[in-house]
């Protein structure tokens, strides 16, 4: 145990056991050193090359991790079901899309400084809200403070009047689906249908390069990373504790002083922000964002992501989003008729029978096998 | 179109002759100036014998040859004014010319002629034929039809033929009278007409233009009113689909407290439904096809109830006390729906058609035409409405569902077997969105999308109307489409759906429970 | 004379600012609870009917009534959970209840225990009486918030009070009825309120931890406020504190338990005719 002054930062490392420690550091060694390498490095030739694509969908799937481990935060550990994140995942998304379409400069169709959708719409100069977009430090700031100041403004109001189980369900996902309507207008001033897409360069590196693809895939890791230690922190702290108690009895919790409200709005906009980030790495590796990620069916299929890998432990979610993808990426290219079949059976399967998903199918077998 | 024209022309011929016309006046239809002919054809409208020859002349069969003008219909030669029979028919001839403008006056002339005809319908044809283009010419035919007809549409026609003809005259008097009954008329037209003579360039005389002026500011304002109503109805008919489309949920949220995902696609079971029986009544009864809605209303309820029954028996039932769970589940279930209605009627919308009797609309007043289709809908909704208050208040399974609803522990303690409520319920709610399914097919399309837009909407009418409370939800879902069709028509529809929702948010800020709360100590656990 | 003084140290590590400053307690005319002429009604139902009542500051009051009589939706109003529909709740000369909303009520030191025992049943027993601890309970302050050695002194002597150290780390669902009410007049005590609210505190006790609960509520009178709402003859006695009896929604009569028996009103609501 530490005395009363211990420093914040070992305190905050110090939340992750020894074994977490370890799994930690070889994930590491694969996606900051193993794969970029492999990528790199080894002929295309080879049976060991990563390709293009494989980088690609492995970044993307990272990016998928981080959201599913930001959703896990509110809905595994404080009990909100969010039915809306991809909005803040796509908001993300479009305020670093924004700097990346000033990064395309006059490479446009229409040899534009502005970019080619406002050329198409006859608009003369940037709208307001573009100002400072040509800045990737504005953006990197846009990243969190658009999904943050949003998440804050709903959780605010929403929590504020104790709007809670399914009604707040149902409204985040109104919400999101009220943001898409409002992006799919061309007179909204982000591409309408197509969005932001064809980028060029980020920091002046062309965008498709392998290395640029290689160092976008370690970021991508690095965040995920970052956010699994962040939540190991939050959840075994006291604020945690309190957290899960409001999960349990939000009343009880009120009579013993604490204000819900904040805790409730301190998660939910953090973990809004960290959809932010992922929004943002993922738009650089797909190359497009359009409205079509706030649709209410992708936001509501993130948290099948984390049902499946299981709701309330840190790596449920990443187990999660990273096994449904793979397969949606194998299935919707094999049998297309048959995914949202199947995608349907999985909703209804992992609520039945496997509530805790396959992290608490793993911890029943072993104490099964304990017994 | 011609040949039906030529047929009616032979029944004429077999009647032996008319009263004979002046011989004069046939002639000069035929002559080179077009005023002169006109004037003639204006002539002869009056006289109901000139009929046949107006129609000939309008069909191109009116000869001049050998110093005699007649009908010529291929066979038989007519003398023009007398009717007789030419025998032998003249060799050398040609056909009269006609001209656009002299084509307009006939057509106008015969018009104004069949407006004495006694089948209404065909002097309905005919007074819309002339208020689109009667000109000063018509007056006194209009004036003298006017007097005559009984019919109070016609006479609307009419009323508003004459007055636009007449603004035609010279005579600053008749205009004047003109624009003032244009006033009183109130319809678009009207105020297009009106607009060009309240300005000087269009109307020299002062008096016609305050008075033109004033009929506008008149109609105006009662166009104001019309398109008030119109948007207080259209919001009733958006209204009147909401509340089909909550009242099943409302009632499964009241009871079992959880929402169905799938709500939505019991809408599309029940639309897709009418689609089939409409698809058996035109293979099988053709001739009842008009009726095949009446048929459809029970079969949708049936199979929506069905599907949402096995849906509470094999997954909603095991997720009991866990909403959030449900909230998934039934989003799983509602994915399976759709690909399956893709896969059984395809991705591609299906043809759902009103029946004759549901097309067209009736015009209350002056700009404010109601579809009969969202008339049906909007008292087909009261209509459910009426059913299930009656199901709640008044029977056993009514009573039930109510106690549940309340108390739960405290039903079941007391008898009531609350698993088969919930069964029933659940399939009394899915029943009734198969019946907004069915209402829905009648004005939008039929697609294996069509229900995923209703769920958020339908759940913000029982957000606002509170739980377990009918009425709230009436209000609630009429309150809504109002408000939205309003807002829709200032700022369109993305911003009309935003503020919508930032309206409830702001809504249950300050009554987290609802239009209609219940109170209690038992409310908030 | 202010009780603010009471916990100096508690006060030290959180320094007053904004909503969550524990308010200084005017109890200068010696009532540390007024309630006047509260109204509540539920469709009609009046649930409470201009009652009024004081409680004196380190008093230890019972309340007792028929079902119905309003005492849980009394508790709710001096709580915050609900709003009357007239009249006025002041704690202390200064604090106005019904304008405070349930954290702050809680946080100005007024502590309840519920009817049905509500403890975090997925805590263990160490982490409930934690969460309940005095300590700035601001939720930036919380994330960054350790448990020195101090706190868990005081757990553990209140685990002991309660008789529950050997439980410390077992799920607080896994206790039984009776420990579960022990549980939480632990994590009332962690609060340290100035005013507790106890609804049938002794429910589903054994005859002996009864016993041991009126002791240990004896003791805490004086320095902290107490009002029981029982239903337990035998209880009440033993606390001897002053008794209140309510009756459809306002106080039927006042005075200890005795005086309060022989009351022919009270018979009759208790007995009926």
């Amino acid at each position: 145990m530490f005395p009363m002054r211990t420093p914040f930062v070992i305190r905050f490392l110090s939340a992750l056991p020894r074994a977490g420690w370890i799994a930690m550091g070889l994930f590491a060694t694969l996606t900051l050193v193993i794969m970029p390498a492999l990528h790199l490095f080894v002929p295309p030739e080879s049976p060991f090359h990563v390709s293009a694509y494989v980088i690609t969908l492995g970044g993307k799937i990272l990016c998928y991790a981080i959201v599913a481990v930001a959703m896990d935060l509110i809905w595994g550990y404080a009990g909100i079901l969010s039915l809306g994140h991809g909005l803040f995942f796509a908001l993300g998304g479009y305020a670093f899309g924004m700097y990346l379409m000033r990064q395309i400069g006059r490479d446009g169709s229409y040899q534009s400084d502005l970019p080619d959708f406002m050329v198409f719409l006859d608009w003369k100069e940037l709208p307001w809200y573009w100002t400072g977009s040509d800045s990737f430090l504005w953006a990197a700031f846009l990243v969190l403070a658009l999904p943050g100041v949003v998440a804050f403004l709903f959780g605010w109001f929403a929590f504020r009047s104790r709007i809670k189980g399914v009604y707040f369900s149902i409204i985040t996902q109104a919400l999101t689906l009220a943001a898409m309507l409002l992006f799919f207008r061309n007179e909204t001033g982000f591409g309408g249908n197509n969005g932001f897409t064809d980028f060029k360069r980020i920091l002046g590196y062309d965008i498709t390069a392998p290395e640029t693809r290689a160092t976008l895939f370690a970021l991508s890791a690095l965040a995920l990373m970052l956010t699994l230690l962040l939540g190991r922190y939050l959840t075994t702290s006291k604020y945690g504790r309190v957290l899960a108690a409001i999960r349990d009895s939000e009343s009880r919790v009120m009579f013993i002083g604490y204000n819900p409200l904040h805790y409730k709005l301190f998660i939910w906009t953090l973990s809004a922000m960290l959809c932010g980030i992922a929004g943002a790495l993922y738009v650089p590796q797909v190359g497009i964002i359009n409205p079509g990620e706030m649709s209410p069916a992708n936001s509501i299929e993130i948290a099948i992501w984390v049902a499946v890998g299981g709701r309330g432990t840190l790596i449920g979610p990443v187990l999660g989003a990273g096994l449904v993808n793979l397969f949606k990426s194998y299935f919707t290219v094999a049998f297309p008729e048959y995914w949202l079949f199947f995608l349907g059976a999985l909703f209804v399967a992992v609520t039945l029978w496997l509530p805790e998903g396959l992290v608490g199918l793993w911890r029943r077998l072993k104490t099964r096998r304990a017994a | 179109m011609t040949r039906f024209l030529i047929s009616f022309l032979f029944c004429w011929l077999a009647v032996p002759a008319w009263a004979a016309l002046d011989p004069s006046l046939v002639r000069q239809l035929t002559e080179e100036d077009s005023d002169r002919r006109i004037e003639a054809i204006q002539q002869l409208l009056v006289l109901p014998e000139a009929a046949p020859l107006l129609q000939a002349m309008a069909d191109d069969g009116l000869m001049v040859g050998e110093d005699r003008v007649f009908i010529f219909t291929g066979e038989t030669a007519l003398d023009a004014a007398t009717g007789e029979p030419i025998a032998p028919a003249p060799e050398a001839y040609e056909s009269v010319m006609v001209n656009n403008r002299i084509r307009s006056a006939l057509a106008n002339a015969l018009a104004a002629q069949k407006l004495s005809d006694t089948d209404a319908q065909v002097r309905l044809e005919a007074a819309r034929e002339l208020q689109s283009n009667a000109g000063l010419e018509l007056v006194p035919a209009l004036a003298r039809a006017l007097k005559t007809e009984s019919d109070p549409t016609i006479l609307d026609l009419l009323a508003l033929a004459h007055a636009k003809a007449s603004l035609e005259s010279p005579d600053p008097e008749a205009r004047l009278a003109a624009v003032t009954d244009l006033g009183a008329r109130g319809s678009r037209e009207a105020r297009s007409l009106l607009l060009p003579l309240a300005e000087e360039a269009g109307e020299p005389d002062a008096r016609v233009r305050a008075a033109a002026t004033e009929s506008l500011r008149e109609i105006e304002s009662r166009l104001a009113i019309g398109e008030f109503l119109g948007q207080i109805f259209s919001g009733l008919s958006l209204g009147s689909i909401l509340l089909l489309a909550a009242l099943g949920l409302a009632i499964t949220y009241g009871v079992m407290g959880v929402i169905n995902m799938a709500h939505g696609e019991l809408l599309m079971v029940g639309a897709y439904t009418a689609f089939l029986v409409q698809t058996v009544f035109r293979t099988y009864l053709p001739e009842y096809l008009d009726w095949y809605v009446l048929a459809a209303i029970p079969t949708a309820f049936v199979a929506a109830a069905l599907v949402g029954m096995v849906l509470e028996r094999t997954v909603i039932r095991r997720l009991y006390g866990r909403p959030l769970e449900t909230l998934l589940a039934t989003w799983g279930l509602s994915l399976i729906l759709i690909q399956a209605a893709r896969v059984l009627f395809g991705a591609q919308n299906v043809e759902v058609a009103n029946p004759t009797w549901m097309s067209g609309g009736v015009e209350v007043m002056a700009g404010l035409v109601l579809p009969w289709n969202r008339v049906f809908i909007l008292g087909f909704s009261l209509f459910v409405l009426g059913l299930i208050w009656v199901l709640m208040q008044k029977t056993r399974l009514g009573l039930f569902v109510r106690a549940v609803t309340q108390n739960r522990p405290m039903a079941g303690c007391v008898g009531v077997p609350t698993g088969r409520v919930d069964t029933l319920a659940f399939g009394l709610g899915a029943g009734i969105a198969g019946l907004g399914g069915v209402a829905l097919s009648q004005i939008a399309n039929v697609g294996p999308d069509m229900g995923q837009g209703y769920i958020v909407d339908s759940f913000l009418v029982v957000v606002l109307g509170g739980v377990g409370q009918l009425a709230g939800a009436v209000w609630a879902a009429l309150g809504l489409g109002v408000v939205t069709k309003f807002m829709e028509g200032w700022w369109g529809a993305v911003i009309a759906k935003i503020v919508v929702l930032v309206i409830v948010i702001a809504f249950i800020q300050k009554r987290p429970q609802g239009l209609f709360a219940l109170k209690g100590r038992f409310v908030e656990s | 004379m202010t009780v603010e003084a009471e916990n100096p140290a508690w006060e030290e590590q959180a320094p007053a600012i904004g909503h969550v400053r524990r308010p200084g307690l005017d109890v200068s005319h010696k009532v540390i609870l007024y309630l006047e002429d509260i109204s509540v009604s539920f469709d009609g139902f009046k649930a409470l009917n201009n009652l009024s009542l004081a409680i004196d500051a380190g008093e230890l009051r019972c309340i007792i009534g028929p079902n119905g009589a309003g005492k849980t939706t009394m508790m709710d109003v001096i709580t915050g959970k609900t709003r009357p529909d007239s009249g006025t709740c002041f704690f202390g000369q200064t604090l106005d209840l019904t304008r405070m909303t349930e954290p702050e009520i809680a946080h100005a030191g007024i502590g309840r225990k519920f009817q049905k025992p509500t403890v975090f049943e997925n805590h263990t027993v160490f982490e409930n009486l934690e969460l309940a601890m005095t300590a700035d309970k601001r939720a930036l302050r919380t994330l960054f918030a350790w448990l020195g050695q101090e706190g868990r002194d005081r757990i553990a002597d209140t685990l002991k009070l309660i008789r529950l150290d050997a439980d410390a780390d077992r799920p607080a669902g896994l206790l039984s009825h009776g420990q579960k009410q022990w549980l939480e007049i632990g994590m009332l005590l962690m609060q340290e309120p100035k005013l507790l609210l106890l609804d049938e505190p002794v429910a589903g006790m054994t005859d002996d931890e009864t016993e041991r609960t009126g002791e240990l509520f004896k003791s805490l009178a004086g320095k902290h406020s107490l009002v029981v709402v029982e239903h337990d003859m035998a209880f009440i006695e033993q606390l001897g504190g002053k008794v209140t009896v309510l009756h459809e929604g306002s106080v039927l009569a006042e005075g200890d338990l005795a005086t309060v028996q022989g009351d022919a009103r009270v018979v009759e609501v208790y007995l009926g005719r």
